[in-house]
């Protein structure tokens, strides 16, 4: 097995220059803090459902379920993702962040952080417990709201970082198409720009001023058709980094190569394009939206099908040809030849393949009839477990090993690797065990973000405490392999033998041609923007003409 | 742009069936009449109480076997609170809320929908097998959430 590979013959250095690492480590340490918190209250949330446990007066389930919420799903994903294309980025332009580029990064995780602590407090306080998606009319202190903006801004702060890398790249090197995994994070933030203004006017507009008592009423459907504008690519945010390190880092690590250039590429404009006008697909059960309106989000929603087909034919097709060239023969011989036993790829990889059933779950949710069986149950919390919190989780994880001990000039030993395989197999046991019962339960109408309850010893809700039980004893599971990630993460940080570990890029195996179209970004961009228009201009502007009356603000926990 | 002739075949499968399944999505939709549930009615949610039919929730029969179900969801109950109709009875929900969002939902069934403050929300159901069936609300709504439920008994 090699952890450390031979320092090659590259002319780009194949790791990161002082600055930009500690910026990095900066925020993946945030990331992990959070979900090492997060990580308590999932496990207490799974141990209350189960009736294992009663929580003491002084919380109640909502307030731990909007801090695990708020704390995974928002604060540890996107100070991750952040760290993990800042450093990309700048291992792939010449090694280093240039003073722009940097001071971006500064100003956005201070803003992140600042925001991260407002919405944790009122958290902590019960001033914020309205869970992660806070719809109104249950109103949080305003500060909750605010940390919210705060923590959104300073993530487009961190875009800017990586834009004005690119430009300083561009600058350097005219008329050269860009580094491939530049073009992903630029794509994934243009993305993320674009997804954030609808949820930033609603919280800036909508939530602050009616919070502060300023406005007297709220436009509920407007605000929830504007959350959920973002809510969806919000996933995408998530997706996106970890395809990047599928399509360019799991490459290098098991000595292949990218499979095609402009292939990826293209699957990530689709991503652009249609993660964003389809938010209706989160409100199919609600009223003052029209059915037609509703399958035209639908149908644009499913387009996704495409650039997930693309990846999981170029991931396989990089495996096989890697296995093949590694001398794997037969029909499935390729598949001996990869290096299970590299906690590189092992994490990433059962991260994809959790992905299957997630994408296949995905398809059940967005019909628009056969969400009524699913809305709302647990079922859902079973999805997005799978995906977010295993396939995406898994491939952080996976990608901390080894991006860790790169921002700290040390190395991945054995022992580590051997943990991390361990870790990776605890996680995939338990969110098996714990999605497994939270979808089976689910389809048996079992409803999502409730506090133990048997309905006053209904029969039906009875029925689903054995897979209550089975969810927690998943949980459980769950949380030993939070504590021992976090404990792999220590190390690497701060005791792992110094050394060089190198920042895996992949390579095309040969020069590939690829159009220029695939980076003219006002052609992309103004097609996005024609698809939001179309999607939501009509519908939104029923919202506002022909609105409802306002609802004033409620605390009713 | 360079296209490996299995991809092709795959991207040509995956996007023919994805167009089969949005055609019998919409199929299902408008000729079937299987529509999400999407009433566009509105309402004062300050003046759910004093606006007939929902001053007044409870069932209303409008035809042989088929009833009209008026009700209010709010933090934390439903309203009116026991419901009762024979095998074999078609009951059209109507609900609306006073005050936060809420869920209304019957397992076991395709019954499952928003309650949202300022709209009026609505399915319907024919209840084939006797029995006690639990409504329960499937959003969060406060401290109270995972007592909000009611039955219909369907004799
Ligand atoms: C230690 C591992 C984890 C455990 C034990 C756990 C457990 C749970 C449980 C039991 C719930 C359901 C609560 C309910 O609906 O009543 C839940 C909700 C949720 N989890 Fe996790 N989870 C874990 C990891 C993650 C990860 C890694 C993510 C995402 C990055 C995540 C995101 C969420 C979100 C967004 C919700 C929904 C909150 C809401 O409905 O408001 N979880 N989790
Ligand atoms: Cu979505
Ligand atoms: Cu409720």
């Amino acid at each position: 097995m090699v952890i450390a590979r031979k320092v090659d013959t590259d002319r780009l250095p194949s790791t990161v220059a002082r600055p930009a690492a500690r910026l990095g480590l900066s925020y993946i340490w945030v990331a992990y803090i959070a979900f090492g918190l997060a990580a308590i209250a999932g496990m207490v949330q799974g141990m209350v459902r189960g009736g294992i446990m009663e929580l003491p007066s002084w919380t109640n389930y909502y307030q731990i379920l909007t801090a695990h919420g708020v704390l995974m799903a928002l604060i540890f994903t996107t100070f991750f993702i952040v760290g993990f294309l800042l450093t990309g980025v700048a291992r792939t332009t010449g090694g280093s962040l240039h003073k722009t580029a940097l001071g971006w990064g500064w100003a956005g995780w201070i803003l992140m952080v600042v925001g991260t602590l407002m919405a944790v407090v009122t958290i902590l306080m019960n001033e914020a417990s309205v869970l992660y998606t806070f719809y109104a009319p249950l109103k949080a202190s305003p500060f909750f709201y605010i940390g919210a903006a705060l923590l959104v801004v300073g993530s487009w702060f961190a875009g800017f970082a990586v834009f004005a890398s690119y430009r300083k790249w561009k600058k350097e090197n005219p008329g050269k198409i860009s580094p491939l995994f530049v073009f992903m994070s630029v794509t994934t933030f243009v993305m993320w720009i674009i997804a954030t203004l609808p949820v930033a006017v609603e919280v800036i507009f909508q939530l602050i001023p009616w919070s502060l008592g300023i406005s007297p009423t709220i436009n509920i459907m407007l605000s929830r058709t504007l959350f959920w504008f973002f809510g969806h690519p919000l996933v995408y945010f998530w997706l996106m980094p970890a395809y990047i390190a599928w399509y360019v880092c799991v490459p290098r690590i098991i000595g292949g190569h990218v499979f095609s250039d402009s292939l990826s590429r293209l699957a990530f404009i689709l991503l652009l394009l249609f993660s964003i006008p389809v938010g209706f697909h989160h409100q199919l059960m609600e009223p003052g939206i029209s059915a037609g309106w509703k399958m035209i989000h639908v149908t644009l929603t499913l387009i996704v099908v495409i650039p997930s087909l693309m990846t999981a034919f170029s991931m396989f097709a990089i495996f096989e040809t890697t296995g093949r060239k590694k001398g794997g023969i037969g029909l499935f011989g390729w598949l001996k030849k990869l290096p299970w036993t590299d906690v590189r790829f092992f994490a990433p990889f059962v991260g994809m393949l959790f992905f299957i059933p997630g994408g296949a779950g995905g398809i059940i949710n967005a019909s628009n009839q056969i969400n009524a069986v699913v809305h709302n149950t647990i079922w859902v919390t079973g999805h997005f477990h799978i995906t977010v919190g295993a396939a995406v989780a898994l491939t952080f994880f996976g990608v901390s090993f080894w991006l860790i001990p790169v921002l700290t000039g040390r190395t991945l030993t054995r022992t580590a690797n051997r943990m991390g395989m361990v870790q990776t197999v605890f996680w995939a046991v338990g969110m098996f065990l714990m999605s497994f019962a939270m979808h089976t339960m689910g389809l048996s109408g079992a409803p999502r973000r409730t506090d133990y309850t048997t309905y006053m010893d209904h029969p039906t809700a009875l029925g689903w405490m054995d897979y209550q039980r089975v969810m927690a004893f998943g949980g459980g599971l769950l949380f030993v392999a939070a504590i021992l990630l976090i404990l792999i993460l220590v190390y690497l940080t701060f005791y792992a033998p110094k050394g060089y570990t190198e920042y895996p890029i992949g390579e095309t195996e040969k020069e590939q041609q690829v159009p220029r179209l695939l980076e003219r970004w006002p052609v992309w961009i103004g097609l996005v923007a024609f698809l939001i228009v179309m999607a939501y201009g009509y519908p939104i502007m029923e919202q506002i003409h022909h609105q409802a009356p306002g609802s004033p603000p409620f605390k009713t926990w | 742009m360079h296209l490996h002739r299995f991809e092709k075949i795959w991207l040509m499968l995956g996007a023919g069936g994805l167009a089969l399944f949005i055609l019998l999505l919409c199929v299902n939709a408008f000729a079937m009449g299987m529509a999400p549930p999407s009433n566009m009615e509105m309402i004062d949610p300050k003046k759910v109480a004093e606006t007939p039919p929902f001053d007044k929730p409870g069932l209303k029969q409008v035809g042989d076997k088929e009833y009209d179900a008026y009700m209010t969801a709010f933090a934390f109950g439903f309203s009116p609170t026991k419901m009762e109709v024979p095998v074999g009875s078609t009951v059209n929900f109507h609900v609306t809320s006073p005050d936060v969002i809420h869920g209304f939902q019957i397992p076991g069934t395709n019954v499952n929908f928003m309650v949202m403050p300022g709209h009026i929300n609505s399915a319907t159901y024919t209840f084939d097998k006797p029995g006690e069936y639990l409504i329960i609300c499937n959003e969060y709504c406060g401290a109270g959430h995972q007592v909000m439920a009611t039955t219909i008994i369907v004799k």
